[in-house]
């Protein structure tokens, strides 16, 4: 396999007469801890649920661990962990069912499922949490939770969609914690936030305005090609522009 | 062979047990159905209030309001002086029949002339007029019958027809809805509870998760129909008990046969609920969409109205429903007791309905979200 996990070629997607995503081209190495940020309706979700099969490109192409997303959409699926943005598990199901359940339909049988679990559980530290209900869990937990329903099936590439939204500072860091021990052992992360002390934790960095790529690069050289100081004053830069007449 | 199937039904099953609503649903809707059908609709009307206006007052205009209030269909409320007073109490409502005896009933009989007896009923309630109808005739003929027996000095009658109600020699009402009412009862809760099942993950933000996994489509609509097929034998199974102990509806033919072709019908209805919810957005409008269905499903499948009365049009529409054809199977098995061999027709209908509405929900569907 190359290097490069996910590989993005002119990747268009139109609503109607709204252009979400124009032209996207950018690529993403295999162990990268790869940050988009941008403002609200910049095109972040859009792209990653193209590259999850949830939308269809409108023109362009990606391809996700060397599988190309519109020719195998379904072979993707198995190479896959993602979080969406509003948590997607059962709420009416315990930590241990919805990890059983998601542990089932990713292929995960007997003694080989329960191994699997038990790592995962001890990973993300959900032990004294299994008979509880997803639905009594805190922001954190659920952020956990569904963490570990993506990871169950070891996929070689995460896409996490505004993952710590709604989560209180501690259990944030503790979060990132995870996700660079996971690109330490391989795995590639993509990963959309609003916050600018997480964007500054990625290893790269695009940053995207009205569904373009605006810069890219490194959290400091990302912020230079905007024309701010920092990170946060590139953001408000852009932020202002888009709201601008 | 779809090795993401049974993860899919357990997780479906737990659900199910936990989601008080759909409990509701699944056993509420069985046991008010079969109590309101079974007790409150009833469709030979009697004690029918009635207003009678006897201008003659003699022992012949008593005793033939009398032969009325025999019949047992009407109940006399009021003897009234005149029409004003006639007319003010059916137009009020007060009373939805009047019999009116003229003043010459008794010389007329006695001169053997057609003496005249008058009955008004309130057509604006089709059931009960009716009641009255065939009640007065039958008042007129048995009287005529008598007087005519009584002059030709005859004991027997020239002509009887004699009448045999085959399969439900009581005419009994529950006999005839009891298992019709097992169709309608499945139609509704699975077809419901069924059109809200992708609605319900849509709305709720779970079927995003599900669908970047690599469950196929047909594995996840399998998943969603089986743990209710469990549920619909269940309720087939309440409703026959309870008809057969409370209302004593006989079970004539083969249970097996019975319970393989229910089998097919709520394979088939569930089916249908689950092309419903592929086609809506939420669940509110899944609900609007399958009391659209359930209309169509009680007015033209047979189940109250008889179909043969119905426009071509309509007998058409309603073979399109799999409950008419369901609603022969129930009434040939539980009371004709017939078999394999005069329902086989029906059989492959419903085995059919069932095949072609699956494969209809699984192209539907799309692993997307637009």
């Amino acid at each position: 396999m190359t290097d490069v996990a996910v590989d993005i070629r002119e990747l268009t997607r139109h609503f109607g007469a709204l252009t979400a995503v124009s032209q996207l081209t950018l690529q993403i190495a295999r162990g990268e801890v790869f940050g988009l940020l941008g403002p609200n309706g910049s095109g972040k979700t859009t792209t990653i649920r193209m590259l999850c099969g949830l939308l269809d490109p409108t023109s362009g192409s990606a391809s996700v661990a060397g599988i190309d997303i519109r020719t195998a959409p379904e072979r993707v699926k198995m190479q896959i962990g993602y979080m969406s943005q509003r948590f997607g598990l059962y709420e009416d199901l315990s930590v241990a069912e919805n990890l059983e359940f998601y542990g089932g339909i990713y292929g995960l049988r007997g003694a080989a499922q329960a191994t699997r679990l038990a790592e995962v559980v001890a990973f993300l530290g959900l032990g004294n949490r299994m008979r509880q209900l997803a639905a009594q869990l805190s922001g954190g937990w659920k952020q956990r939770l569904a963490l570990g329903c993506a990871l169950l099936h070891q996929p070689p590439v995460l896409f996490l969609d505004e993952p710590t939204a709604g989560v209180d500072p501690a259990a944030r860091r503790n979060f990132w914690r995870v996700i660079h021990e996971l690109a330490r052992t391989g795995t590639t992360v993509l990963v959309t936030t609003h916050y600018m002390d997480e964007a500054e934790r990625c290893d790269r960095l695009a940053m995207m305005s009205g569904g373009r790529l605006i810069a890219i690069g490194s959290p400091t050289e990302v912020a230079a090609q905007v024309g701010g100081r920092s990170l946060e004053d590139a953001f408000i830069i852009l932020q202002e522009r888009d709201e601008a007449p | 062979m779809m090795p993401r199937l049974w993860p899919m039904v357990r997780k479906e099953f737990v659900q199910m047990r936990r989601d008080r609503l759909t409990a509701g649903i699944m056993f509420g809707i069985p046991v008010i159905q079969l109590l309101l059908f079974g007790y409150a609709i009833q469709t030979d009307v009697r004690n029918i209030p009635t207003v009678v206006l006897d201008e003659s007052r003699t022992p012949a205009s008593r005793d033939i309001i009398a032969a009325f209030q025999n019949t047992g269909n009407f109940r006399i409320v009021k003897h009234v002086n005149g029409r004003p007073e006639l007319d003010a109490a059916i137009a009020r409502g007060d009373a939805q029949a009047a019999i009116v005896v003229p003043e010459d009933y008794p010389r007329d009989l006695a001169r053997h002339r057609t003496a005249t007896v008058q009955v008004i009923v309130d057509a604006s309630d089709p059931l009960a007029s009716q009641a009255a109808l065939a009640a007065a005739a039958g008042v007129a003929q048995a009287r005529n019958l008598a007087m005519l027996a009584a002059e030709a000095r005859r004991t027997t009658l020239p002509v009887e027809v004699r009448i045999r109600p085959r399969y439900n020699p009581g005419l009994r009402n529950p006999v005839y809805t009891v298992p019709g009412l097992v169709a309608v009862i499945l139609t509704l809760t699975m077809v419901v509870i069924m059109s809200m099942a992708i609605a319900r993950e849509r709305e709720r933000g779970t079927l995003e998760q599900l669908i970047v996994t690599p469950i196929t489509r047909t594995e996840l609509m399998l998943g969603k129909i089986a743990p209710y097929i469990g549920v619909g034998l269940f309720q087939m199974t309440a409703v026959l008990l309870l008809g057969r102990f409370v209302f004593d509806v006989p079970l004539t033919g083969s249970v097996v046969t019975l319970y393989a072709i229910a089998l097919l019908f709520i394979v088939a209805s569930l089916a249908f609920g689950l092309f419903i919810s592929t086609l809506v957005r939420n669940q509110q409008q899944a609900m609007q969409v399958s009391f659209f269905y359930i209309l169509p499903n009680i007015l033209l499948s047979g189940f109250m109205f008889p179909r043969q009365a119905m426009p071509v049009f309509f007998q058409w529409i309603s073979l399109a429903l799999p409950i008419t054809h369901f609603l022969k199977v129930l009434r040939g098995i539980l009371l004709k007791g017939v078999g394999l061999e005069a329902l086989w027709r029906e059989t492959a209908i419903l085995a059919g309905f069932s095949v072609l509405l699956i494969a209809l929900a699984v192209r539907r569907f799309h692993k997307t979200l637009d």
